[in-house]
């Protein structure tokens, strides 16, 4: 990550309201050129919005936005060319054959003909779909058409590759094919990579992640400086008697411990070390402890209040289901 | 070609494409060469813009016959209704070329065009082009059936239908761009085809002779854009039969603004003057950013 050059992506206090809904109130951030860059947060929180006001495709109503160098209102074409997208929802003719969509867009963003058809190749290759490329895309399956959505954005070689859940509703072996082409290309391309995701195991992925809840950004880092920065560690309990467990636990330690899924939870710094004084201290009959580090769904729990299971499971009711369900 | 093709991505940057009109039309003509493709590979459009002014042309023209007098004994009705029944397929296949822009959003690939670096302006002719051939190349299978409506297979009468189906296709795809061009979906703009495009076939004279008609009905036909389709290819078509003058009075009696005979080719500048015009307002309200 070269952090001397020019950033790929800068934001500041960028808005957007529709009409009531204030979908995005002011975020600022910095994407480096070459970073991969994770955006998470519940449904509704404004991800898409944000991305569609980097790519142009609505107008902020308060902020500023570039990308590439360039700015999102006042140099549009110049950030289309720079760009690359995958929508969260699909964007293919199904009319048309897998080829066809890749020359329709090869054309229109000016790839010259002579090195069109070796660039189909190569990203068709790449998202093993060579083989299928005369094939209408109404007969694609859900993954097959993410995947061609993917070489369809990296057609023209842009600097800058959004991804929009770009792994919703996919199987896991598709998931990690299409993060194992993401991987090759951050490297072959020297490509800067800005997702969304819901998937815990994507936001790993990151070299930075940004949580945004209600408009706002909540927590950005390093994945490993957020799990760092929860500081604790959980303790899963199970014993005989919870109500028991917890009172000594509060008068023992001074701690709360909830009860989660038939055990007992409570997080402290440190947990190994802690978890000797606790059995030795408690006069409880324990059946079974364990301990976790946090991991990236504790930091999304501490900030936005949801597991991000949860926030994946209860999809916004302001999405059309047609929309949602299409893969 | 033998040249291997590596699987690893090099870095060669895209050459950037040219800027101005040439690259604006050049878009238009990529946009316009899919609206050609879909088509070819939708066979059931194909039919199903043939069903209807068949049903017009043979049914409803056969049928009527028996009862209408068309002024003269050497005129069938079907004749008189040929030019109509193209004018009718062209306004529909047009319309829904136009309106197809809501398909195209509703089914998402509408932003795939959105974000290339191309004006809007291109995507709206480029699908304004692609689908006044789609009509028209729906229409010259209609054309092929003259003989069956005793119009003459004239190359003259050919060339001249087609320009003027060409002309009136682009005004009417124009004009579905206008219905479609903020529409989010397609169930929401269906009743609004229906309750424009319908009076304005039949308001247009394409189905009946526009001589003698109530003042009230004249005056609607002569304020109806399609009317200005309707009217050249019926004049075009009957300049090519050998009509009495009485016959040619009653079934082609031209347009007139207040007694003054409107010429052929100010009905055409007119036709263009209006598709230019509702291009012009379907772009600007489709470029609007929210
Ligand atoms: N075109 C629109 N008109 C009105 N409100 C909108 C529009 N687009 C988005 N919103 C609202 O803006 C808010 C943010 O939506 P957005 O799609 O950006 O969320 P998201 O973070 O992408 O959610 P998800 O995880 O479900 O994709 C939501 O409350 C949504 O209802
Ligand atoms: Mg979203």
């Amino acid at each position: 990550m070269a952090t001397d050059r020019p950033p790929a992506i800068r934001v500041q206090d960028l808005q957007k309201r529709f009409g009531d809904v204030e979908a995005v109130r002011g975020v600022d951030f910095e994407v480096h050129a070459g970073e991969t860059f994770g955006f998470l947060g519940p449904n509704g929180a404004g991800k898409s919005t944000t991305i569609n006001m980097l790519c142009t495709l609505l107008r902020p109503t308060g902020g500023r936005a570039e990308v590439a160098g360039f700015d999102v209102v006042t140099q549009r074409d110049d950030v289309r060319r720079e760009i690359g997208l995958v929508f969260q929802d699909m964007t293919l003719d199904t009319y048309l054959s897998a080829a066809q969509n890749l020359r329709f867009h090869g054309q229109l963003y000016g790839v010259p003909s002579a090195r069109l058809e070796t660039r189909m190749r190569q990203v068709l290759e790449l998202v093993g779909l060579w083989d299928r490329r005369d094939k209408d895309v109404s007969t694609f399956s859900g993954g097959m058409k993410r995947r061609l959505e993917i070489a369809r954005g990296l057609l023209h070689s842009p600097r800058v590759l959004f991804l929009d859940e770009p792994t919703v509703g996919l199987d896991p072996q598709t998931r990690a094919s299409i993060w194992e082409y993401l991987n090759e290309l951050r490297h072959a391309e020297d490509l800067t990579i800005f997702l969304t995701t819901h998937y815990m195991d994507e936001a790993e992925n990151c070299d930075r992640i940004a949580i945004m809840d209600a408009g706002q950004i909540v927590a950005l880092d390093t994945p490993q400086a957020l799990k760092a920065a929860i500081g604790t560690d959980r303790i899963r309990l199970e014993t005989d008697d919870e109500a028991a467990a917890a009172a000594a636990i509060k008068r023992q330690f001074g701690l709360e411990a909830s009860s989660v899924a038939g055990a007992l939870e409570l997080h402290v710094p440190d947990g190994e070390r802690f978890v000797p004084r606790l059995l030795a201290d408690l006069g409880v009959a324990v059946r079974s402890v364990s301990v976790t580090r946090p991991t990236l769904d504790d930091v999304f729990m501490t900030f936005t209040g949801r597991t991000i299971r949860d926030a994946e499971a209860n999809p916004g009711s302001e999405i059309p289901a047609m929309f949602r369900g299409r893969r | 070609m033998t040249t291997t093709v590596q699987t690893s991505l090099e870095l060669a940057p895209v050459e950037r494409p040219p800027t101005g009109l040439a690259a604006d039309i050049r878009a238009a003509r990529i946009v316009c060469h899919r609206e050609l493709l879909r088509w070819l590979k939708d066979r059931r459009r194909l039919a199903a813009g043939l069903v209807q002014p068949l049903l017009w042309l043979f049914v409803l023209g056969t049928g009527l016959s028996r009862v209408v007098s068309v002024g003269s004994e050497n005129v069938s009705f079907r004749t008189f209704l040929f030019p109509g029944v193209l004018a009718t397929s062209v306004m529909f296949t047009a319309v829904f070329s136009g309106v197809s822009v809501v398909w195209d959003r509703e089914f998402g690939f509408l932003r795939e065009m959105l974000v290339a670096p191309i004006r809007r302006t291109s995507i709206m002719a480029g699908k304004c082009v692609g689908g006044a051939i789609v009509a028209t190349a729906q229409a010259v299978i209609i054309l092929a059936l003259a003989g069956l409506a005793d119009v003459p297979y004239s190359p003259v009468l050919m060339i001249e239908l087609l320009a003027v189906l060409f002309l009136a296709s682009l005004s009417i795809t124009a004009f579905g761009l206008l219905l479609g061009a903020r529409v989010a979906n397609i169930q929401s703009v269906m009743p609004v085809i229906q309750t424009v495009i319908t009076p304005m076939m039949f308001l247009s004279g394409a189905l009946y002779p526009t001589s003698g008609l109530p003042v009230w009905l004249a005056f609607a036909t002569k304020i109806n854009p399609v009317t200005y389709a309707v009217n050249p290819m019926r004049h075009v078509v009957f300049s090519h039969l050998d009509l009495t003058p009485a016959a040619a009075r009653v079934l082609d009696p031209g347009l007139t603004w207040n007694g003054w005979p409107v010429p052929f080719a100010l009905q055409l500048v007119i036709l263009a003057g209006l598709g230019l015009l509702v291009f012009a307002i379907a772009v600007k309200r489709f470029s609007k950013t929210d």
